[in-house]
């Protein structure tokens, strides 16, 4: 939608006049600077535009619960090349192979479990997003909660230390270069 | 000693954030450590490339061990790989198997042409299915195969003299003692 508008807008062509004219000279006027910031937004947002049209491309689904099953799927798994993107945005070649690999086990009626497990026994724990619970991820699981404990036990005995002390009623900034208290 | 905590919990923290610099230059952290090893390689069947018509499996190679090479035209890191392979080659221990991976056939050619070709054996996967088997994301990629089929080593991304030096060439050592 944003493409086509702005590729229609009368603005697109002022631009470009505008450019021809001044070139890339510094001397250009403030408005042809802001026209110019515009035009170089509308062109980023054209190449997102572009960029993510490729990711997707068309696979010749039987029928839309079939595609919603395999975006649904491909969204759960990582892409072991690019570790931050999903296998159904990813456009590196290796999750386009994968993409491909999935819907060839889907088509040959595969569960979602049987694909997941298929790709575990090559590419490892790290094709899941959601990790499973065994020996090596009881850190990863429950890391961030012992910490969350951790933190709060501190809190608590910092505040049972300034109670027995009598200094619940002072302040950060009565007390503050005093250099006892944290 | 009140006054020294935050202090302590700094230097804790110094520490750490070190360890994890430290750490990161030795090991890629983006390197998936592969379920394959130690198991048997998956089977293939895949052409030569120069022989296009003849076919490589599983089964033709066992008997002696080999590092099996990933590696395509297109990739920039094989480039770094190439003269540290090609010295090795002759001293490595093991048959040198290249893999071209997911390359036209005339790129890779080409290629090994203006590179040299240190390969005993090239077999060619121009369409990457067999090397989701093997669990390969990317290039380079090397596996170190024994004759019975089982992987024994497997490094991901270039083979520096470092890795050669301190990783495969004792893996090599390791797996010739076991079975000469």
């Amino acid at each position: 939608m944003i493409r086509l508008r702005t590729r229609r807008s009368p603005l697109a062509g002022d631009a470009v006049a505008l450019d021809a004219r001044g070139g890339i000279s510094t001397g250009a006027s403030p408005a042809s600077g802001l026209l110019r910031a515009f035009m170089f937004m509308v062109a980023m947002l054209m190449f997102a535009g572009a960029a993510h049209a490729q990711a997707i491309e068309p696979m010749p689904f039987a029928n839309h619960a079939q595609e919603l099953r395999f975006q649904h799927l491909t969204r759960q798994l990582r892409c072991p090349m690019c570790q931050n993107e999903t296998l159904a945005d990813s456009n590196a070649p290796i999750a386009r192979d994968l993409r491909n690999q999935i819907f060839k086990l889907m088509r040959e009626g595969k569960s979602d479990e049987e694909i997941k497990q298929y790709l575990v026994a090559r590419y490892s724990d790290y094709i899941l997003y959601d990790p499973p619970l065994k020996p090596g991820t009881l850190l990863l699981w429950f890391g961030p909660p012992l910490i969350l404990l951790g933190g709060a036990g501190v809190v608590l005995v910092a505040i049972r230390k300034r109670k027995r002390d009598g200094m619940q009623a002072t302040t950060v900034g009565d007390n503050a270069d005093n250099g006892e208290e944290w | 000693m009140n006054r020294l905590l935050p202090f302590i919990g700094f230097m804790l923290l110094m520490g750490l954030f070190g360890f994890g610099i430290w750490w990161n230059t030795r090991n890629d952290p983006n390197a998936i450590p592969t379920p394959l090893l130690n198991k048997p390689a998956p089977a293939f069947n895949l052409p030569k490339l120069y022989e296009p018509t003849q076919m490589v499996s599983k089964a033709d190679l066992l008997g002696q061990p080999y590092l099996l090479n990933v590696f395509a035209s297109w990739c920039i890191e094989c480039g770094v790989e190439h003269p540290v392979l090609e010295a090795a080659a002759p001293s490595l221990g093991v048959k040198l198997v290249g893999y071209n991976y997911k390359d036209a056939p005339a790129d890779a050619k080409g290629w090994l042409a203006a590179h040299g070709n240190p390969y005993a054996l090239l077999i060619a996967d121009e369409s990457g299915r067999t090397a989701i088997d093997f669990g390969v994301y990317g290039a380079p990629e090397s596996f170190l195969i024994d004759a019975k089929g089982v992987i024994r080593y497997k490094h991901i991304g270039p083979i520096t003299p470092d890795v050669l030096a301190t990783k495969l060439k004792p893996a090599i050592a390791a797996m010739l003692k076991e079975a000469p």
